[in-house]
């Protein structure tokens, strides 16, 4: 099998869909004549021609707006967020008017807003942030966030079809950091399923995104001291898959969630309420989380690096989890 | 102007249906026989009616609480509206949301939402699917006054622009955001000054004219139709009553409403109606045709059944 870079899947992806189905169009800020901010849609303008490749006025609302009035009438748009970061500014759209569309109406609105978020890029406090939990909290939508090229792939196509808003968080860093295989011909994953990417018996490691890589790190080097680590990338965080989460932290008794966003109100919260609530008679230690603290996320190296968790921090929680 | 007797006794028809329909719900929400708040445009209804009249069975709308007129227009029906208001399963919303936050989308409506000017980018989404695939169909936007404040009715109608999307925008300047008059929501006198900005024809029109808003909407659905862009068109009105009923609009002066009083839509209509020398009898049939819709609708509505409470949790998801 080829072994592509995360940005050449979602590349991959976006291309496959267009191609095989006229409804879906692109929207969003520089992603025509320049090939998007980090050139996922390079030479999309050529092939697809502009009335499908469409650069907008920088205006998030109104483009994120004109991707519903688009899905409502039969299209599958597919927005591009130029950094996640300013998705706030179509925030009203995305909860108000796309999110609540289908329970109101029973109409669907089959879109998917690209959302390149995450740090790690030294790109501060505005171009480095995890809105992921906004939009969890926000009944109507789902949100996705891959880890790996083939998970990127396979579920940017699976959001693309799927007929309900979805957010899809691609992480910056994995862009060009994260290779893998990916098969040559075409498949889907479905939305909704967690993915145990390393398995082990000690302890349940829950994360997604870049922090499923740095988990992987840590976890080798737990394995060095004999602690096993099942490690569970989410990849779906709604519709949340409670189902393998519960599995592994029942076989293993011990959990540490980790995740690159604020800890107050985060994912992190809510696996650990379902963990309480489902599984309290199978923990042999607390619910542990280790996340970025409550600030904005800061610029300089040594700020971020102190922000951001990593292998070293993950594995050292493990231990604490490990010993506990 | 083309408008025959036919036309004229059906603007007729969805104007005092309107009217109606939205007295009946002020009588009901008095009664306490409805739930929630309750929204009406009394003096607004030649907007609504005289826009979407002027519109193709395919085009899109994309109304706001002022636009009964354009949903009848549009083919919904006053039981659904009276379903809607009583938050039966009956209701274009089956008891989710209520008043006029409701759309049908085989119907070409857009259903309208809380947050002013949303619909604004939104239609013009509609007119760039139609674009795409070189379909002959526009979509129709309404905002007011108020909505043209946000950040979403300068987002919209630019986009609409720069893409030359197939789309009219029709604004309700009825001269009051709930509370704040026009002097307090923005510099320049007029909503279209705003509209003048992103390069597309604009027009001012006298809102409570029935005919002038058919026809100027005709206008600029055929430059739509025919790849010439959008239109704004800016209708001179006033809001009647308050932002809602719970409202009495105190701070709106007397004399102000006793002005626009003397220009009702529906009392200039008839008066166009006699000078035309539509027969009297032809409009009373029509006064009948409606005060019976009226009362079949309340009584269709007050008959229906209330939603189980479990279908609160269905249809966050489509599958």
């Amino acid at each position: 099998m080829e072994e592509i870079t995360y940005l050449e899947a979602i590349r991959q992806a976006l291309w496959e869909e267009m191609d095989q189905d006229q409804r879906v169009f692109l929207l969003g800020e520089d992603i025509g004549v320049y090939g998007g901010a980090f050139k996922i849609t390079k030479g999309f303008l050529e092939k697809f021609g502009e009335e499908r490749v469409i650069d907008t006025p920088l205006a998030e609302s109104g483009f994120v707006g004109a991707a519903i009035g688009a899905a409502l009438v039969g299209m599958r748009p597919v927005v591009e967020m130029q950094f996640a970061d300013f998705i706030s500014c179509a925030f009203d759209q995305i909860v108000n008017m796309a999110a609540k569309h289908h329970y109101r109406l029973g109409e669907p609105v089959p879109m998917v807003i690209r959302a390149p978020y995450g740090g790690r890029l030294h790109a501060g406090p505005f171009h480095s942030q995890c809105p992921e939990a906004w939009f969890v909290h926000s009944p109507g939508l789902k949100v996705v966030a891959p880890s790996t090229p083939y998970d990127a792939k396979g579920l940017l196509k699976a959001s693309i079809r799927d007929p309900n808003p979805v957010i899809y968080c691609e992480h910056k860093y994995l862009y060009r950091h994260a290779k893998g295989e990916v098969p040559p011909g075409e498949y889907v994953l479905p939305l909704g399923q967690a993915d145990v990417k390393r398995q082990g018996s000690d302890i349940t490691l829950i994360t997604y995104g870049a922090m499923v890589q740095e988990g992987l790190e840590a976890a080798d080097q737990m394995s060095e001291q004999g602690i096993e680590v099942e490690l569970v990338d989410l990849r779906t965080l709604y519709p949340l898959d409670t189902e393998t989460i519960l599995a592994s932290v029942k076989k293993t008794g011990k959990t540490l969630i980790v995740h690159e966003a604020p800890q107050v109100c985060g994912i992190g919260a809510e696996i650990a309420a379902v963990i309480a609530q489902e599984a309290f008679r199978h923990l042999d230690a607390p619910v542990m989380r280790l996340t970025a603290p409550h600030t904005p996320v800061p610029f300089s190296s040594p700020l971020e690096d102190f922000y951001l968790p990593n292998a070293a921090k993950i594995a050292s929680k493990l231990k604490d989890l490990a010993s506990y | 102007m083309g408008v025959g007797t036919e036309d004229l006794l059906k603007f007729y028809y969805y104007l005092i249906l309107t009217r109606g329909l939205e007295d009946r719900v002020i009588k009901l929400y008095r009664q306490g026989r409805i739930l929630g708040g309750c929204y009406v445009g009394s003096g607004e209804e030649a907007i609504s009616v005289g826009s979407a009249c002027a519109l193709e069975p395919g085009d899109v709308i994309a109304p706001t609480h002022r636009d009964l007129g354009a949903h009848l227009v549009k083919g919904v029906h006053p039981k659904e509206y009276m379903a809607q208001y009583l938050g039966r399963r009956t209701g274009l919303t089956r008891g989710k949301d209520g008043n006029v936050h409701f759309g049908d989308l085989s119907r070409h409506i857009i259903g309208f939402i809380s947050p002013m000017a949303d619909g604004i980018p939104v239609a013009a989404g509609a007119a760039l699917a139609f674009k795409i695939r070189r379909e002959p169909r526009i979509a129709v936007a309404y905002c007011g006054d108020g909505a043209s404040s946000r950040g979403d009715f300068h987002e919209g109608l630019n986009l609409a622009a720069v893409l030359t999307l197939p789309v009219v925008f029709i604004c309700h300047n009825n001269q009051y955001a709930y509370s704040v008059p026009l002097s307090r929501q923005m510099a320049v006198p007029h909503v279209a000054d705003r509209a003048k900005a992103y390069g597309f024809p604009t027009r001012i029109i006298d809102g409570n004219d029935v005919l002038a808003v058919y026809e100027a909407t005709r206008e600029a659905a055929a430059r739509a139709r025919s790849g010439g862009g959008p239109t704004f068109i800016e209708c001179k009105t006033m809001r009647m009553r308050g932002h809602a009923e719970h409202d009495d609009a105190s701070y709106v002066p007397r004399e102000l409403l006793e002005e626009w009083r003397r220009k009702d839509p529906i009392q200039r209509f008839e008066r166009t109606l006699r000078e035309r020398e539509v027969p009297e009898e032809s409009m009373r049939a029509v006064q009948v045709r409606v005060l019976k819709e009226i009362e079949d609708a309340v009584d269709f509505a007050e008959k229906s059944p209330l939603p189980d409470a479990h279908e609160a949790l269905e249809g966050v998801f489509a599958t």
